[in-house]
């Protein structure tokens, strides 16, 4: 069982290590190579010692044992052979057995040295070594994340939760071998006839108990979770209520307020609308992305100009300067539908595809010849054409008398 | 004269609605709730129903799941305050015609109730612009077979939408494309027929926050 190393060892250092059951160069629980790590003498003397002592009466393997639970193991040696404790969920059997028939070669030992009581102690207490051993050992180790996190970074979580899954069922094996012994034991000394009574009364009034309470439990639950709906919901209400409150019922007092001017109400009414909308959309405030800056803008001109402007945007993105120099062209040609459309609505829709970037301003008014731009007009047209062009971008105009005028100003993704 | 049918949930807009229309359809009924719009629609069999998407006990699909089956020749405009696209699309994917906001003109309002009648669909620049919105992105490796062709619209569909959402009138972009505007209704009905038959990864996530399908 326990045998000599012929791998070689590890230089010892000068400062004595500390007590530490080895995780590498190890044969069983690495007891003989921890100790021998040490006393800084080899683990072959170590072990041939044990093997020694094991012969004289079985006092070895004792002692084998007890240093195999009560030592720790080494933990840098989880870190110097990782793929060790992959393979942890087999120990957990080897650890069992081992102590298990440890327990057993000592008791048969103390049998032949006529130091006994009685057979029937013989599976108990094997089964007890077995499962306590294991038990031991599981709480003594370090913890998945503890023996993880000084290597390189944080834990996988995967590796983290099939660590934890191998600690339960390490541990579930150890509590069903304790039980057994106990069950055993008890069997062994006629006093299981008198527990199961016991066992089988409490397991009735556990019942009992279950029936008697599991509605009031449901029922705890259940009112528990509807009073934290009910909170949520609640606070909802008085979000909601505070924000209507600023908007909705000012604009209303508002409205009252200019009742003999239609234009005014009117006005007002379409701000509300289209901030009411922008709320509700989720997507009020911050003007940086396109959709959001073309709603604000169209917002402003109708103020300004008290003329509707519907604004139609596919896909979104976030503006950078090129794109607040569009939006900035758009708002020229907004205001200039506004004010030449003859009160008509001004449709504005822009796309943001894969590549380019396109706004179009639309109104029904007049229109007018291209080719005969009015004075008046010119500026403004420079400003838009100009601008575009700066940031490499175009603009182009489309108007004829009588079919109103539409600005279409394009912007390729890179220059 | 065309059955109308007004189906909304206040009063007020219901008046507005009347008041603009009186003269020029046969106002048959209104509704208030989805429960008295599914027996106004199976009694009367109106024409066309102006629907609001939103009421407080199921709105428009209910309503339009609700009667179809008995008023079968019964067509249904959306015409709503709603914003937000998955009620849109929602209610088109029931069976509506078209959708238009309520802040229409009159004389828009008439003629879109003519064109749902006379079979055409209705793509306010709104709509125009969810549908581009929904058909953006790539279709879905590996989808559909024989629907593949309703997972995308073609080149000439979405210039049509393009326009739409520019907003041009049909007889405008017949022009400007230069194509009849038959034609371009046609091209407008197969947009409608895709957005209602295709199971765009878009279309079905907005139908099923909206718990249709």
């Amino acid at each position: 069982m326990i045998a000599g190393d012929m791998a070689a060892t590890s230089t010892a250092s000068p400062p004595r290590e500390p007590l530490r059951r080895a995780r590498t160069q190890k044969y069983l629980g690495g007891v003989c190579a921890g100790l021998g790590r040490h006393l800084g003498v080899d683990p072959l003397v170590v072990r041939i010692a044990f093997v020694a002592a094991a012969t004289a009466g079985g006092i070895g393997l004792l002692i084998y044992a007890a240093a195999w639970v009560l030592i720790p193991a080494d933990e840098a040696g989880a870190q110097v052979r990782p793929a060790r404790r992959t393979r942890r969920g087999r120990a957990a059997i080897e650890v069992a057995l081992g102590v298990g028939l440890l327990t057993l070669s000592v008791l048969l030992t103390m049998r032949a040295l006529g130091l006994w009581f009685s057979d029937a102690f013989v599976w108990p207490v094997v089964l007890l070594a077995a499962g306590g051993g294991l038990l031991w050992r599981q709480s003594m180790s370090p913890t998945p994340v503890e023996a993880t996190a000084p290597a390189a970074g944080p834990p996988e979580p995967e590796a983290v939760t099939e660590e934890r899954r191998r600690v339960l069922s390490r541990t579930s094996l150890g509590v069903v071998l304790v039980i057994g012994a106990g069950v055993v034991f008890l069997s062994a000394t006629n006093a299981l006839t008198a527990a199961r009574d016991a066992v089988l009364a409490a397991l009735v009034v556990a019942v009992v108990l279950g029936i008697i309470f599991a509605p009031w439990v449901v029922r705890l639950v259940r009112s528990r979770d509807a009073e934290r709906e009910e909170r949520i919901r609640s606070q909802a209400r008085a979000e909601m209520g505070a924000h209507l409150h600023d908007s909705v019922l000012q604009t209303l007092a508002l409205v009252q307020k200019r009742a003999d001017d239609p234009r005014a109400v009117a006005a007002l009414a379409r701000t509300q609308e289209r901030e009411l909308r922008a709320w509700l959309a989720g997507r009020e405030g911050g003007h940086d992305r396109l959709a959001a800056a073309l709603e604000a803008l169209a917002g402003e001109v109708e103020r300004a100009h008290g003329v509707p402007v519907e604004v139609v945007v596919v896909g979104d993105r976030e503006l950078d300067p090129r794109g607040e120099a569009l939006v900035a062209a758009a708002r020229e040609a907004m205001v200039n539908a506004a004010k030449f459309g003859a009160g008509s609505t001004v449709d504005v829709y822009a796309e943001a595809g894969d590549g380019e970037l396109q706004v179009f301003v639309r109104d029904r008014g007049p229109g007018f010849d291209p080719d005969a731009v009015p004075e008046d007009r010119r500026g403004v047209r420079e400003s838009i054409v100009g601008r575009m062009a700066r940031h490499g971008g175009r603009a182009a105009i489309h108007s004829a008398p009588g079919a109103g005028t539409e600005v279409e100003l394009t912007l390729p993704r890179t220059s | 004269m065309t059955r109308v049918a007004i189906v909304d949930d206040h009063g007020l807009f219901r008046a507005g609605v009347r008041a603009e229309l009186e003269g020029h359809v046969d106002l048959v009924g209104e509704a208030a709730t989805v429960e008295e719009a599914v027996s106004l629609v199976t009694e009367q069999r109106p024409d066309v129903v102006l629907l609001d998407v939103h009421m407080p006990d199921g709105g428009g699909v209910a309503v339009i799941q609700g009667a179809a089956g008995a008023a079968p020749d019964t067509l249904f405009l959306a015409l709503s305050a709603s914003d937000a696209a998955e009620d849109v699309i929602a209610t088109i994917r029931a069976g509506a015609r078209g959708y238009v906001t309520k802040n229409i003109a009159t004389d828009e309002l008439l003629d879109a109730i003519a064109r749902v009648q006379g079979g055409d669909a209705v793509f306010s620049p709104r709509l125009a612009g969810f549908v581009l919105d929904a058909f953006a992105g790539p279709v879905p490796a590996g989808g559909g077979g024989a629907d593949a062709e309703l997972d995308q619209l073609t080149a000439r569909e979405r210039e049509v939408l393009r326009h739409i959402a520019r907003g041009y009138l049909y007889k405008e972009i017949a022009l400007r494309l230069g194509i009849s505007a038959k034609t371009v209704e046609a091209h407008v009905s197969a947009v409608l027929r895709k957005l209602q038959l295709s199971n765009r990864h878009e279309l079905s996530r907005w139908a099923a926050e909206r718990r249709l399908d």
